[in-house]
């Protein structure tokens, strides 16, 4: 600071100013730590690769969620494209791709619900069979659960914009749960490598 | 920036005795109030500390003689169980969350957290994983009758949690009491950050900030990244336990050594956590009773950021003894090695900021000066630790149960002491009684050190930890006997500090607002502060606020501070 700070000068610095966004700050903390959780779930899953005592192995009964996964990964895109509806105030468009986002994300939670369905009773594959199941069904269902969460809050936007509560003063909100689909999204990214790829 | 112009009603502290009992009992439980909600945190983690005191006692009273039985060896791990979770994670994190909440918004000149109902919620999520923890001795039987409380370790080595050898509900309890107090200091240290980031008042820039907020902020970050890894194992093992699956079930592939790495990932960054409260309460007290700037402010930000990323790297220090390959046990070493880097950084820096200045030696300062020597002790020992030969010597020794209460005593707990003598008349609005405070300074002092040096020797003597009694004639008694007497002298310097707390409260003189003279903003306020803190946001110019406030013809920003 300069050395001569008038009282003109503090008004000045008092206007001038700003600082970032609680809500932006507390958002990038929550995914910061929720990282963190993940991290260790990856781990265990890379750590107990290949030591199954006894089967069904991976590469046996596994399938590469191939639909699912387009579908989450292009969920991102479609919340974008509502956000930016959003900021043009065109509510119908955004409440148009608010859905498809939704639709997406509920084809992927059915997706896995399709896959351990099979995995249980055509497989016999269970969290306790074998060090498989028991990471698979941790790591996946730990992703799955945050997609959960996602979900509800996505078709609580939903739910509160169709009974025509003003959405669009809702911006700041709608950013930080766009933000936390993001951040589910590219932790599939890291399960899918981990356990379909890498583990498969 | 919205300011009030109008005075708001002066005082909340007179408005609230126009309430009835129940109202007023509303009002702390309903509060979103960052000082209630410290407050609150600061006297459960108290209620905390004398229920996991009193453990401690009683295991110096049995550990007294040799051969003695007030005791059997069940309730003797039960015990070491309980008073160890309960000193981490309900004493020594609520301490951080409280001092942090109290203290964040009123140094950075804001009304409140970022959060406050976050806040609200942090800190009841946290009394009820307390509550859960102790309920184990009523509900822990379980449905099969077996055990009461947790009697795993504070630790919890796997495979001994796993169903087959923890029967009943006791570990349930502590994975379910630990797991929902991690949700709390979770939700604080967001808060935190949040708020110095977010919450400043014009022209708090972060190079102004005071360095108990860097350090508190830092905190919060090791807070962010290393709780989860417990909670994510915390969660495997409740798998393990409910649904049978195998991730520490050595029989069916698991390890349990991966229980080791993922505990003491989140419990070595965990003691840091614990020690950086200490760290920024005493680079406040320091400066202001030695009458000068914290020297080497800069140099104090980066260490602490240093021993914060450097805490990440160091956790297998706590298994040489398990077996691992020279190679990790070299790069462990020489990690944990290299904390002692910026730790002596901080230890000389405060030492200069002492040397040269006008000293007064009140009881915040007093204690401030046993934290310097027994935390030097603390880190010496540390050292010896580190070094991985020297370890397999006195692992799980007596040795290592000196090196560690040295931290969380002679260190965290002095510290601690420190920063509620410092500001208990600015929240309180009353001095406390110096003479009391010098008597139980002493005291503590006294019985701290007859405690735990002897049990240094103890260690090299071979006396392992964990132990419930002891033969004679192994060369153990004395000390045993001397360190328990030790005990008598912190029980009495502990009942001096409450009644001091107590009586001051009450019958205490007047404090006025300044009564140190200090130079954060904190001071700047009424004592106690009023519920929105600061009738007009203040605007901040150097690192020292009311210094240049106090002495206008000679301010900070002069000089480019």
């Amino acid at each position: 600071m300069a050395a001569t700070v008038t009282p003109a000068d503090v008004g000045a610095l008092e206007r001038e100013w700003t600082l970032p966004d609680r809500g932006t700050v507390g958002i990038i903390l929550l995914m910061i730590t929720e990282s963190s959780l993940f991290t260790i779930f990856v781990v265990a899953y890379l750590v107990y690769i290949g030591r199954s005592a006894t089967g069904p192995f991976p590469k046996d009964v596994l399938e590469v969620p191939i639909v699912a996964s387009i579908c989450l990964l292009s969920s991102s895109l479609t919340i974008v494209l509502a956000e930016n509806a959003l900021k043009r105030n065109q509510v119908g468009r955004f409440k148009l791709w608010w859905l498809v986002t939704i639709l997406l994300g509920g084809e992927f939670l059915t997706a896995t619900g399709v896959e351990w369905h099979h995995l249980i009773y055509k497989e016999g594959l269970t969290i306790s069979t074998n060090l498989f199941g028991t990471t698979y069904y941790s790591l996946v269902g730990l992703h799955a659960s945050h997609v959960i969460v996602g979900l509800f809050f996505l078709l609580l936007v939903m739910l509160v914009s169709l009974m025509g509560f003003p959405i669009q003063h809702q911006e700041r909100r709608v950013k930080f749960l766009s933000w936390y689909w993001h951040f589910v999204d590219a932790i599939w990214i890291v399960v899918f490598t981990v356990v379909y790829i890498i583990g498969r | 920036m919205a300011t009030i112009d109008q005075p708001l009603p002066a005082k909340a502290a007179t408005m609230r005795e126009e309430f009835s009992w129940s109202e007023s009992l509303y009002n702390w439980v309903a509060t979103v109030d960052h000082k209630r909600l410290g407050l609150m945190y600061v006297v459960s983690a108290l209620v905390f500390l004398v229920i996991a005191g009193i453990m401690a006692s009683i295991i110096r009273l049995q550990l007294a003689f040799p051969n003695n039985h007030v005791i059997g060896p069940d309730t003797y791990n039960r015990l070491f169980t309980m008073h160890g979770t309960t000193m981490v994670f309900f004493v020594g994190m609520p301490m951080v969350a409280g001092f942090a909440n109290y203290l964040v918004p009123l140094m950075i000149g804001a009304r409140d957290m970022a959060f406050p109902r976050l806040n609200a919620f942090g800190f009841w999520i946290f009394l009820f994983g307390g509550v859960l923890l102790y309920f184990s001795y009523i509900g822990g039987g379980g449905l099969s009758g077996a055990g009461s409380a947790p009697d795993v370790g504070w630790f919890a080595y796997a495979p001994l949690t796993e169903r087959a050898f923890s029967r009943g509900a006791s570990t349930d309890y502590w994975i379910l009491g630990i797991f929902t107090a991690g949700i709390g200091s979770i939700a604080s240290a967001i808060n935190v950050i949040a708020t110095a980031i977010s919450m400043r008042c014009p022209g708090m820039t972060l190079a102004r900030m005071p360095m108990f907020v860097w350090v508190m902020v830092i905190d919060s970050w090791l807070i962010l990244i290393a709780i989860p890894p417990l909670t994510a194992a915390q969660i495997m093992l409740a798998y393990d336990r409910f649904l049978g699956a195998n991730f520490f079930n050595t029989q069916a592939g698991g390890s349990a050594v991966l229980w080791q790495h993922f505990f003491w990932i989140f419990g070595h960054p965990e003691v840091y956590i614990l020690i950086f409260p200490a760290f920024a309460i005493l680079s406040e007290v320091i400066p202001v009773f030695s009458r000068k700037p914290l020297f080497g402010r800069p140099a104090m930000v980066a260490a602490v950021i240093a021993i914060g990323f450097i805490s990440l790297g160091v956790w297998a220090h706590h298994m040489f003894a398990v077996g691992m390959t020279a190679w990790s046990n070299t790069f462990f070493a020489a990690s944990s090695m290299l904390v002692g880097i910026p730790t002596g950084i901080k230890i000389f820096n405060w030492t200069a900021t002492m040397f040269g200045g006008k000293l007064r030696m009140d009881t915040p300062m007093l204690y401030c000066c046993g934290f310097l020597f027994q935390f030097l002790v603390a880190g010496l020992t540390g050292i010896m630790l580190a070094v991985s030969p020297f370890d397999w010597q006195l692992h799980d020794s007596y040795f290592n149960v000196a090196h560690f209460h040295f931290t969380l005593i002679g260190g965290l707990v002095f510290g601690l002491l420190v920063g509620m003598y410092y500001w208990y008349p600015k929240v309180s609005g009353r001095m406390y009684n110096e003479r009391l405070g010098k008597l139980s300074f002493w005291l503590f002092v006294i019985g701290f050190n007859t405690t735990f040096i002897p049990q240094h020797f103890l260690g090299f003597l071979g006396m392992p930890r964990r132990i419930y009694t002891y033969p004679a004639a192994r060369g153990w008694e004395t000390f045993n006997l001397i360190s328990s007497i030790g005990v008598i002298f912190q029980i009495a310097a502990v009942g001096l500090f409450a009644w001091n707390v107590v009586y001051s409260a009450i019958k205490g003189k007047q404090a006025g607002d300044d009564p140190w003279d200090a130079w954060t903003l904190e001071w700047a306020s009424t004592s106690p502060p009023p519920e929105y803190n600061f009738e007009k946001l203040p605007v901040v110019r150097s690192s020292r606020p009311l210094w240049d406030l106090k002495h206008p013809q000679d301010p900070d920003w002069k000089f480019g501070q």
